[in-house]
């Protein structure tokens, strides 16, 4: 069996350790975020969302997902 | 305002309130067309959380991203340009804090920001204090709007300083909207009477032991205000003048 590699990565603020070479709209995927209400910023760079299938992710990249809440 | 029209002079924020939906009533029963919005983390461990989308309807009611808790210029920045993200969000509002007792704003980050932002093609409602020299520079670096305000944020101590407030209503043209401060609604009838164009309020309403009947309160007192404003006040006098004719009396 081929053993696939990890790597950990940084989401808002929080480590995470996901399959190597996954991309940016699968992780997003996974964590069942609606795509359409968020931002998203990948190593302080903002990412434009029409594109984060073709972003791999790699090791100790940070990325931070927000959204809209109350606010003042 | 930033070429778009609005039904309402009320601008409601959206913080502070039990939950979303009392949030989405108190907002229905102000009127308001526009409301504040914060932009942070999505909470990447509960997925069950409610989202402000699923309660107020972007397509309905204006999303007005707001910088609230940034300190620095680079993190207002860094805050507005996410949101664009989002969804597209141009009109946006500005607030850099100094200081974290007070809340007052950074004048010097914020007319930084105000002058990135716009260049980038933001439409930028800044929160200001009631300087009138402040909000002159921020309109000759492109604010949208000039955002006074009456107190420090969530006081409810109301209009501090009336006379700064005229001076800035005479000078600019910018839709003047007072900001933070703001404890009942006759504070909000007095702005409008003062030539303001909107004012803003969060903590009087959401923090009201009543918040859906001081939703409506500063719903009315917004329109008096305005209609008290338009409709030219009698000049003030310092002796009595009797309202009945003195003429044949018995």
């Amino acid at each position: 069996m081929i053993k696939i590699k990890k790597i950990k990565i940084r989401i808002n603020g929080k480590n995470k350790t996901i399959d190597n070479q996954s991309t940016l709209y699968e992780l997003i995927n996974d964590l069942k975020i609606p795509i359409k209400k968020i931002a998203i910023e990948f190593n302080r760079e903002i990412v434009d969302k029409k594109k984060i299938k073709k972003i791999k992710l790699k090791n100790n990249d940070v990325i931070e997902i927000v959204h809209f809440i109350g606010g003042g | 305002m930033a070429n778009k029209k609005f039904n309402s002079r009320l601008i409601v924020g959206t913080g502070k309130y039990k939950n979303m939906s009392e949030c989405a009533k108190a907002i229905k029963l102000s009127g308001a067309n526009i409301v504040t919005v914060a932009v942070r983390r999505v909470n990447i461990l509960n997925k069950n959380k409610p989202l402000l989308m699923d309660y107020i309807d972007p397509k309905k009611i204006t999303y007005l991203p707001n910088t609230a808790g940034c300190f620095t210029s680079e993190d207002a920045l860094r805050t507005l340009r996410l949101a664009r993200e989002i969804g597209g969000w141009k009109l946006v509002k500005l607030e850099v804090l100094g200081d974290k007792k007070n809340l007052f704003p950074d004048m010097i980050e914020t007319l930084k920001s105000t002058e990135v932002l716009s260049k980038e093609g933001f439409r930028v409602m800044v929160y200001c204090n009631d300087d009138p020299l402040m909000a002159k520079r921020l309109e000759n670096v492109g604010a949208s709007a000039i955002m006074p305000l009456a107190a420090p944020i969530g006081s409810g101590l109301g209009i501090l300083n009336k006379t700064n407030l005229t001076i800035i209503r005479n000078q600019t043209k910018l839709p003047l909207i007072i900001d933070a401060g703001l404890g009942q609604a006759s504070d909000a009838t007095i702005a409008m009477e003062l030539g303001c164009d909107g004012v803003l309020v969060n903590t009087a309403i959401a923090k009201a032991k009543k918040p859906f009947d001081m939703a409506l309160a500063f719903k009315n007192a917004v329109i008096a205000g305005r209609q008290s404003y338009l409709s030219g006040r009698i000049e003030k006098t310092l002796m009595g003048v009797p309202s009945s004719p003195t003429e044949g009396i018995i």
